[in-house]
């Protein structure tokens, strides 16, 4: 055990060419995740949080141009590692869960062969050593008669069900990371409930280190050690989720939050917070704070750049202003 | 003003008929059993409940798609079944969740505004355009967009168009099926104001399907809770939302995830799975999954137990079990 963080990374950048030029669509972000720890990364459509994560997991199309200054997974430089040795890695110390687990499972394979297909190509086990570990986890995930599911194929089974299914074929080989992008945004609040519990628990039992991406603050804040908030491309905030919903201090995050109705907090019926505008385009040159456009403290400097500022407690956001408000002069 | 509620269902059935495999006997699938509702005028009635509980089926039967098997629709007092589907859709209309499938991607956005009233022949050239005009400002879009194409616009932009083509013949009804959980935080709250301020300028009543619990508190002043094709709690907002009654209510409430760093993840104490609508549990259809369960709740079906403000389900709330047979 080390006091190294397992996933640290610096000056992520993704850039994909288009036929209007290059879009620039993550512009450096920098996290760090210990062993043990969840990771939220918050934002809306087009943020970029998806493709982060598929940069993590060496998942990026073959257009999409990729730098960095670190990424570096357990002292593994993930930037400079072989095909063989990232194929290594995935499914075995890091593996992912997709949104939906209908188009990420095989139709033509039945649940088990998936199942102990993940296991068998990371460890010397026999196929009934791996069919007994596919049903161990199956019923870990709260699956009822796992050993008759082994011979089900996935549209037999319902959302819920195929999503359980998705997060057991991910901790087949007991990762140390589980990157699980929107994994309860298909499924209906009930079983969203059920299956996020599930996540936690398993986390917490097999200590892995968690990033988890979601639209969704009220997940957010029920998940989340630390919270990164997405917006075009960039981190505007990030700290522990207390200080996050504590304290949000950029004017996104508090927009955010402002947006949702929240029950028994604001007054029924009363009109909702909104942010104007849309997001900006990130193709060619992107100056200045990404957020402006639609920022209701903006001023001047804002073209210019949207200096990093720390808080206390590791809460660091990206903003003009030194705590995220637009101040009157005071000399009228 | 008349004191008939604005819609009204009484005791809607569906029944499909569901093949089970090439050989298998067709078998009845109950997506509605008895689905009793009245909605007075202006109201909002949030409609809740897992996917699968009918909640769809609902829709599509006050719009007209589908007949009911059994039972009756009454618009304003009428029955519906004597007046055709094109009377229908001048009082009701709907919004779809997702405006990327529910605007044709060839028309413009004046033709696709404007469709309901070629469809109807309602008015000439000039007053159309004039209609399409005060629509679009109504909803919030500036005019030149009467050239643009869906492709050309964002999800929320794409809702307005939705939201203008459902209130151009002047409906007395919205049905609302989930029309926004395709879109983004910051543009939800958008659409859910103009939802808001439309109700009031316009006098509109609304039916609310939506999985989202938080927002249908903000938006509605009732709330009928759906459970394999039948409500089984029905209440104004506050009630529900302070004091739900029935076990399935609770549940749903406290699968709500508010933003409360710290509070961790609730159990909702729902152990089984959804059950299958072909071969629905006996007794009451909740009873498996209840935390409350008794002994006679897996023979006996529960019946509808009036309160002060709605109606519940459920055998913790009937004095006499026994009676209901």
């Amino acid at each position: 055990m080390t006091d190294d963080p397992l996933l640290s990374v610096r000056g992520l950048t993704l850039d994909i060419p288009t036929g209007g030029g290059m879009l620039h669509a993550v512009r450096g972000i920098d996290f760090d995740l210990n062993r043990g720890e969840t990771l939220c990364i918050v934002g809306e459509s087009g943020s970029g949080k998806s493709l982060t994560s598929l940069a993590l997991m060496g998942l990026l199309g073959p257009k999409i141009q990729r730098r960095a200054t670190r990424m570096s997974f357990d002292g593994t430089d993930l930037q400079t590692a072989s095909r063989r040795r990232l194929r290594q890695l995935r499914g075995d110390r890091m593996s992912m869960i997709f949104q939906e687990p209908m188009t990420s499972l095989n139709p033509a394979y039945t649940i088990g062969d998936q199942l102990a297909e993940t296991l068998r190509l990371h460890r010397r086990v026999s196929k009934a050593e791996a069919r007994a570990r596919a049903v161990e986890l199956l019923e870990k995930v709260g699956i009822t008669a796992a050993e008759s599911r082994l011979s089900q194929y996935p549209h037999q089974l319902s959302g819920g069900l195929r999503q359980r299914v998705m997060i057991a074929m991910a901790l087949m080989c007991e990762p140390e990371l589980i990157i699980a992008d929107e994994p309860t945004t298909a499924l209906d609040v009930t079983i969203q409930a059920q299956i996020l519990r599930l996540l936690v628990d398993l986390q917490r039992e097999m200590n892995m280190a968690m990033i988890l991406i979601t639209h969704d603050l009220g997940v957010v804040a029920r998940v989340a050690d630390k919270v990164a908030v997405m917006y075009a491309g960039e981190l505007v905030e990030t700290g522990p989720a207390a200080a996050i919903f504590g304290n949000p201090t950029h004017p996104y995050t508090r927009g955010l939050l402002n947006c949702i109705p929240i029950p028994g907090r604001n007054e029924r019926g009363a009109r909702l917070g909104t942010i104007p505008g849309i997001v900006p385009s990130l193709v060619g040159e992107v100056r200045g704070c990404p957020f402006r456009g639609r920022c209701d403290q903006r001023i001047g400097p804002c073209d210019e750049a949207a200096p990093l500022r720390h808080l206390p407690g590791g809460h660091d956001f990206r903003c003009v202003h030194p705590d995220g408000h637009r101040h009157e002069e005071l000399t009228a | 003003m008349s004191d008939h509620p604005v819609l009204e269902l009484r005791d809607v059935s569906k029944v499909y008929t569901i093949k089970q495999g090439l050989f298998g006997k067709p078998k009845p699938l109950r997506a509605l059993n008895d689905v009793s509702l009245k909605l007075a005028r202006g109201e909002v009635l949030g409609l809740v409940g897992e996917s699968g509980c009918g909640k769809s089926t609902l829709a599509k039967i006050l719009l007209g798609l589908e007949q009911p098997t059994t039972g009756q629709v009454l618009v304003d007092g009428q029955a519906l079944s004597g007046q055709d589907r094109i009377a229908l859709s001048r009082r009701i209309q709907p919004i779809f969740q997702d405006p990327y499938s529910s605007l044709n991607p060839r028309k413009s956005i004046e033709d696709i505004v404007t469709l309901p009233l070629r469809v109807h022949g309602i008015g000439d050239h000039a007053s159309r355009d004039r209609d399409l005009r005060r629509m679009l400002d109504i909803v919030g879009l500036p005019a030149r967009v009467a050239r643009s194409y869906p492709s050309q616009m964002s999800g929320g932009q794409r809702q307005r168009v939705a939201i203008a083509r459902a209130l151009i013949m002047k409906p007395e009804i919205v049905i609302c099926d989930e029309p926004t959980s395709a879109l983004d935080v910051s543009v939800q709250s958008q659409i859910l104001n103009l939802l808001a301020d439309l109700r009031e300028e316009l006098g509109l009543t609304y039916l609310f399907i939506s999985h989202n619990l938080a927002v249908v508190e903000h938006l509605a002043t009732r709330v009928a809770v759906m459970y394999l094709g039948r409500i089984v709690e029905e209440a104004d907002v506050a009630t529900l939302f302070e004091n739900a009654r029935h076990p399935y209510s609770t549940a749903l409430l406290q699968s709500v995830l508010t933003p409360d760093p710290g509070m961790g993840v609730p159990d909702t104490q729902l152990g089984a799975a959804y059950p299958n609508p072909i071969s629905p549990p006996s007794g009451c259809a909740f009873h498996p999954r209840c935390g409350r369960v008794m002994p006679h709740c897996a023979t006996i079906a529960p019946r509808p137990v009036p309160t002060s403000d709605g109606h519940v389900e459920c055998h913790l709330y009937d004095a006499e079990p026994a009676h209901a047979v």
